[in-house]
């Protein structure tokens, strides 16, 4: 049989639909969008094309840039909590016996068969003072109070406080990797899965602790596992704006509030689309520094 | 001092998973500085074996004990043992220097020596200009030495290999065979080697065990286990036999009389016990093809020629006897020839001697 990857015709046909698909709704739309980054506001609120600087230079007011580098801080926030809590799930998936693995990655895709809003105002009613994390916290207060009395020590901790969980950075923190996690653990899986396990027999074989494998051989070469569920969650968490919209309070504001703000409430397209490019814009450059590096590094394999 | 303790002692193993049973009842001694190897078809067990000496299984029942310590609860790491993987294992993300000076490193090796040994174990497989490239810039064949230079340089009491040519093709294959014995001359180390090629195990092995279901069959030297297999099992795995149904006809002073249809009675020379239903064996190369009926003396039976298949220095000829029995027998190619003086359909005798016929009881 000929290999379909050839045959040019083949090749188009398969491929048509999806790249059409892209450059109608994404190539497209982006492209208008980066337009639109240089035009102006009209008084009703209308979209005039123009060659002006005028939203980039506002975007980089203190006001805004503060937001959009809280939004990376928050970002990276989520993908390390994301990290530590995805990597040994993702760990305990792949290590799994086989009759396992199914059942258990069900378990991790199951949220998304539930509505994203709902789920996250489902955080909302745990969260919230007088919502069930505190509840339960209550319940343990109340029963160590009546242990220290018993111990005679009546009303040793005092009245219980509900905490604060809600309306804040924790909160949007908590939702973000709540509805991100999957996204971290399903690459990650995937690459410990097709992992080869005498690596990691062989580093115990030659004197290595289970804690040294884990750094010095495992984590190396799940890397490319790391870096795309990282990166996916980065993105998605940096530019989500329903989780601080629900879940945060008034210094929660994130990059993807302001940029829906101005494409809805504000109704100044131009200085929304500026907005996204000022993300996009560090995004592209990553992709071309990565595309030179892996280009020098195939190069300097051809020369060895 | 009379004989000295072996290095691995197995004593009893038996490896069950669920319901399987891997490795069964299992007893070997391997001694110190001797070339062993595990050998049988694949599922035999070898493998789990090996994996347990290793520290990667633990044993159900039974002990190992490596250097006179018992093994039980000994993790890999722990263990005065390295080995070579059947995938190598070389990690990918470390130079070849790296990978072979891992094990030094991790525990705790100084600089200065780690540096002086891994060079030394570079050179002990020719690799000493290879130490600052990454394993995707080496030949599968380079890659495996990197696996025994990082294996040897821990200085292990035993090297375990786990179907260390499996992955190379046919010609490098066999120079690495006898690079595998010169390096286990030179090192000194007792290699254990697993694979289910007879013709590793005989050309390399100073002894071999023959494993089926778990179960050991025989352990002794290539040229026993070759010419004195004590079962059906050993005769037919170990090189090529052909093995006809006989019954004992009596035993008396050291000589079996045997019965097997189309044949005379005739007798063998057999120590031990036997009756009842046996096997006969005999060896393809001590075959003869004749036109003719053979001498007084020899065993005969008459037959077609149902296949011949070349080989270059020679052919394997397929003899359906009579009785019903097919015979494999070799000739050696030893003039050129256009065309080859034995065709299919021809009606041939075979014949072989009485001293090279083995009795086999199990």
């Amino acid at each position: 049989m000929e290999d379909w990857r050839k045959n040019k015709g083949a090749f188009a046909i398969f491929l048509g639909p999806a790249s059409f698909w892209l450059l109608l709704f994404f190539v497209i739309p982006l492209i208008l969008v980066w337009v639109y980054s240089f035009g102006e506001r009209g008084p009703q609120g209308q979209t005039y094309l123009a060659l002006s600087f005028e939203n980039y230079l506002r975007a980089i007011e203190p006001i805004h840039l503060g937001i959009m580098l809280k939004s990376i801080w928050i970002g990276a926030i989520s993908t390390a909590v994301c990290l530590v809590v995805g990597f040994p799930v993702a760990m305990g998936i792949a290590f799994a016996p086989s009759r396992w693995k199914n059942p258990l990655l069900l378990i991790v895709v199951l949220p998304f068969f539930t509505n994203l809003l709902i789920r996250t105002y489902a955080w909302i009613a745990v969260l919230r003072t007088r919502g069930f994390l505190n509840f339960g916290l209550e319940w343990v207060h109340e029963k160590a109070n009546w242990l220290f009395a018993l111990a005679g020590f009546p009303a040793a901790l005092g009245e219980f406080v509900p905490l604060e969980l809600l309306y804040n950075q924790y909160a949007v923190v908590i939702g973000l990797v709540y509805v991100h996690l999957p996204f971290l653990i399903l690459p990650l899986y995937a690459t410990l899965e097709k992992l080869d396990r005498s690596y990691l027999e062989a580093s115990l074989d030659l004197g290595a602790g289970q804690w040294r494998t884990f750094f010095s051989v495992l984590v190396p070469l799940v890397m490319p596992g790391i870096v795309s569920g990282a990166l996916l969650v980065f993105i998605l968490s940096m530019g989500n704006f329903l989780v601080p919209d629900l879940l945060g309070g008034t210094d929660s504001l994130m990059i993807g509030n302001l940029i829906a703000r101005e494409y809805g409430a504000a109704r100044d397209w131009p200085f929304g689309s500026a907005l996204s490019f000022m993300i996009m814009y560090p995004v592209f450059i990553f992709f071309v520094i990565n595309a030179m590096v892996a280009r020098y590094r195939t190069r300097r394999r051809a020369e060895v | 001092m009379t004989e000295q303790a072996p290095i691995i002692r197995v004593r009893n193993v038996t490896k069950r998973f669920g319901s399987v049973t891997a490795v069964d009842d299992v007893s070997i001694d391997i001694r110190q500085g001797e070339f062993f190897a595990l050998l049988g078809p694949s599922g035999c067990g070898k493998t789990t074996l090996l994996r347990m000496l290793a520290g990667f299984e633990t044993t159900s029942e039974g002990e190992i004990e490596i250097d006179g310590q018992p093994m039980l609860g000994v993790p890999p790491n722990r263990r005065p043992v390295n080995m070579v993987f059947q995938s190598y294992a070389v990690f990918p993300h470390m130079t070849v220097f790296d990978n072979v000076a891992y094990g030094l490193k991790v525990t705790g090796v100084g600089k200065s020596e780690i540096a002086e040994r891994v060079k030394e174990a570079l050179t002990l497989v020719h690799l000493e200009d290879f130490g600052r490239r990454k394993p995707d810039q080496l030949s599968g064949g380079q890659r495996q030495r990197v696996a025994l230079a990082r294996a040897l340089v821990k200085k292990p009491k035993v090297l375990l290999l786990d179907e260390p040519l499996s992955a190379l093709d046919a010609k490098l294959r066999e120079a690495m065979r006898l690079e595998l014995v010169h390096l286990q001359h030179s090192v000194g180390i007792t290699f254990v080697i697993v694979t289910h090629d007879q013709d590793e195990a005989l050309s390399m092995a100073d002894r071999a065990a023959v494993m089926d279901h778990g179960v050991v069959r025989q352990v002794a030297a290539p040229a026993t286990l070759y010419e004195h297999p004590n079962s059906r099992f050993v005769a037919d795995f170990i090189g090529k036999m052909n093995l006809l149904e006989a019954k004992v006809a009596g035993l008396s002073g050291g000589r079996l009389a045997i019965d097997i249809e189309g044949l005379e009675r005739f007798e063998v020379p057999h120590d031990g016990p036997a009756s009842g239903e046996i096997g006969i064996a005999v060896r393809p190369e001590k075959t003869r093809l004749s036109k003719e009926q053979p001498a007084a003396g020899r065993l005969g039976l008459k037959g077609k020629v149902s296949d011949v298949a070349y080989y270059g220095n020679e052919s394997h000829i397929l003899l359906d006897t009579d009785t019903g029995v097919r015979f494999t027998t070799t000739i050696q190619n030893e003039t050129r020839r256009s065309d080859s003086s034995i065709l299919i359909g021809d009606d041939l005798w075979i014949s072989w001697s009485p001293e090279d016929t083995l009795v086999l009881s199990e």
